[in-house]
């Protein structure tokens, strides 16, 4: 895999580039607002010199959320998994029209779900738990960009099939088996807001139905919500197995295990999404507590990934650096690359990302952090810091190379990745802080009536981080749009880089390349897990909370 | 295509990473559980279902507040609105175990009472059931935690212990 002649197609390069200007678009937009709500938790709340445009703390925490979490996450993972794809198969993609077709269809999606939210129609968060109503726009709007990216996962499907037909018996490139696991996972688990949005959300918005069922939308929405985070957080792993090892000029540590490990997250992903439902009334405890279990065991492929991708970063700072020593051999890898710096500091702040994650997951713990600003503190850490943080660092090589132009500004980038990580730090270290002691999430605190003085210094701490994020987010910014638009044109030299692994893949077990059987274990698991709890639940369905607009 | 023998080639370090980190979610297990289910510290259950539609003008949520069971033993109605619960304020004698039903009669809220373990979401439809003792007198917060309209910012009331 290592010597390529397979040459990514100039048409398939700007479809890339489409997803990559859609995402970064939405990203910057949705990180305007991040100051505000930050600013306001200190004391300075700039809503009010918006008003003539923007109505709420609500609305922009809204746009926030959805352009971030859901919009720029969606549109650089499917445009990413892409090229993971092609050139993982080193094929062609079997249809390229249908790939097209879903990428539409998601631009359709983002722009009928940004009226709404942009006319304040829509300001029900990301969540947008019922009954509180939003205009149908906005729900048709999400249900497109879905839908988009299943028809572009369809086309990772058959060029993988394709790929398999003509080449029996070979492993299959790991890079693309973890594409396509994380295409097919996603599929399954958008199958609860689907069903939300379709029988309950969209019906009712449009007046067919009168009412909604709160409780029973929360259980399909959180069916979905929890694999949505190993929707974002899978393709920044592909790039730390299966990237970053040739990036630090070493190898990935073991084939085997980085197989393993994708598909245990394909198996666990989806049955265990009563842990955001701890504390919801119309859940047993039983079925919560099982799947507080199901979560613990998501533990294990985190640790796997843990172990081999720093297992292969130390190999290649020993073999390749001449680094030493227990913890020595980290200052010599290639902080240097702005790519590789990204994602070192990504995987530093995944680090608290997890241990807090493990905490959320706890069970009974959960009934002191419950919607809490601990969460959005944790997943800052998350989304925003190991996801957002890593594709930053695949953009610095992926723009160049799909552009054909010369990182720009490569010391400012540096410097971007280490102002955003010591924000995030500043940031989601207070917003755990205060939300252990009590602080709600989503809510303006400066506003709280409740609020003890002593928060102050945290609250301050909150705002200041989150400037300092957005002072990064701006460079980045800068840096990407200077590269993309480049009047020189300064032919750049950038391959796509693909880690070789130290055993040949073809060593790698049989069953680990294998559909059928993860598929079956896969959905028997959901059976178990959220069967008897959905059967219930809409056997008792009651569509009595008309709900409607509270902002 | 020749045969290559396969193997999962788990080198040893790895292998003892993993059984310390099934060990470790064993151990965390364990102490949830033990913590649950021996020491009681529960999450919310199916209570009751309710019409949100109705439950303000019919029902123990019409007259929303304290219910002496027995000397030190309530039980507490509150009614989540846009944006208040009803009641805004209560008071119980320190040491008393007071169950909370907590209802919604429009959207989603949240109930948390400050400085306790008492944490419930408010759905509508939904009754939230918690009870919990006060050891402590002083003043404890309910919020609303989850964003319910304009107006949530200010959602709250006050439980007095008092000695």
């Amino acid at each position: 895999m290592s010597t390529s002649n397979y040459q990514v197609s100039q048409a398939d390069k700007k479809f890339i580039g489409l997803h990559l200007l859609f995402a970064t678009a939405s990203l910057f937009v949705g990180s305007l607002f991040g100051p505000l709500q930050a600013l306001e938790h200190s004391g300075l709340d700039l809503y009010p010199y918006l008003k003539p445009i923007f109505k709420s703390y609500y609305q922009g925490l809204t746009i926030h959320g959805v352009l971030n979490a859901l919009v720029w996450t969606t549109f650089f993972i499917t445009g990413f998994l892409t090229l993971v794809v092609i050139y993982g198969l080193q094929r062609d993609l079997r249809y390229p029209k249908l790939n097209r077709v879903g990428f539409w269809v998601m631009v359709v999606g983002l722009v009928t779900t940004a009226v709404p939210i942009l006319l304040d129609e829509a300001s029900v968060l990301y969540t947008f738990y019922p009954p509180l109503k939003a205009h149908w726009a906005f729900y048709a709007g999400l249900t497109l960009v879905v839908v988009g990216s299943w028809i572009e996962g369809y086309g990772f499907y058959f060029t993988f099939a394709e790929w398999r037909k003509e080449n029996p018996g070979v492993r299959s490139p790991l890079m693309a088996l973890m594409a396509v696991i994380t295409m097919a996972m996603w599929q399954i688990a958008t199958l609860g807001v689907a069903v939300e949005i379709l029988t309950m959300l969209l019906p009712w918005s449009l007046g067919l139905i009168e009412g909604t069922d709160p409780q029973l939308a929360r259980t399909y929405f959180w069916f979905t919500g929890h694999p949505l985070v190993y929707f974002w957080l899978l393709p920044a792993y592909i790039s730390w197995y299966a990237m970053l090892p040739k990036q630090v000029g070493g190898k990935l540590f073991s084939d085997s295990l980085a197989r393993t490990a994708f598909w245990l997250f394909f198996l666990l992903s989806v049955p265990l999404g009563f842990h955001h439902q701890f504390v919801d009334p119309g859940v047993p405890a039983g079925w919560k507590f099982l799947h507080a279990m199901l979560t613990y065991s998501v533990f294990i492929p985190s640790m796997l990934t843990a172990f081999t991708v720093i297992a292969s970063l130390e190999r290649a700072a020993k073999k390749t650096h001449g680094g030493k020593g227990l913890l020595g051999w980290i200052r010599v890898l290639p902080w240097g690359d702005p790519s590789v710096s990204a994602q070192l500091l990504a995987g530093i702040l995944f680090f608290f990302g997890g241990v807090g994650g493990l905490t959320n997951a706890s069970y009974n713990v959960n009934l002191v952090l419950h919607n809490t600003s601990w969460v959005p503190g944790h997943f800052h850490l998350t989304v925003a810091s190991a996801v957002t943080l890593s594709f930053w660092g695949i953009s610095y090589w992926l723009i160049p190379y799909l552009t054909g132009k010369e990182l720009k500004h490569k010391k400012l980038a540096t410097w971007t990745n280490w102002i955003w990580f010591v924000g995030m730090i500043i940031f989601s270290n207070a917003m755990h802080v205060v939300g252990l002691l009590g602080a709600p999430r989503r809510t303006p605190l400066g506003l709280a009536p409740y609020i003890p003085e002593e928060w102050s210094g945290h609250l301050l701490r909150v705002g200041i981080g989150g400037s300092i994020m957005f002072v990064a987010g701006v460079l980045y910014f800068i840096v990407v749009v200077r590269t993309a638009w480049a009047k020189k044109y300064e032919p750049a030299d950038v391959e796509i880089p693909v880690a070789e692994s130290v055993h040949d893949p073809q060593q790698t077990p049989e069953w680990l390349d294998k559909w059928v059987p993860w598929l079956i274990a896969t959905i028997a698991l959901i059976i178990i897990a959220y069967g008897p709890q959905l059967v219930d639940q809409i056997a008792n369905i009651s569509l009595n909370s008309p709900g409607g607009k509270f902002w | 295509m020749s045969e290559t023998k396969t193997s999962m080639n788990i080198d040893p370090y790895e292998r003892n990473w993993i059984i310390i980190s099934i060990v470790l979610a064993v151990v965390f297990a364990i102490i949830i559980a033990v913590a649950g289910f021996a020491y009681g510290i529960q999450v919310p259950s199916p209570e009751q279902r309710v019409d949100p539609r109705t439950v303000a003008s019919e029902g123990p949520w019409a007259d929303p507040g304290l219910r002496e069971l027995a000397p030190g033993k309530y039980d507490a109605y509150i009614l989540a609105q846009t944006w208040a619960f009803l009641p805004r304020e209560m008071t119980v004698p320190v040491g008393s175990e007071v169950t909370f039903y907590i209802t919604s009669k429009d959207v989603q809220h949240g109930f948390k009472l400050q400085d306790t373990n008492l944490n419930v979401q408010v759905v509508p439809g939904q009754v939230s059931k918690l009870t919990i003792t006060f050891d402590q007198p002083g003043d404890y917060d309910y919020i609303c935690t989850e964003y319910c309209g304009a107006a949530h910012a200010v959602m709250f009331g006050t439980l007095h212990v008092e000695e």
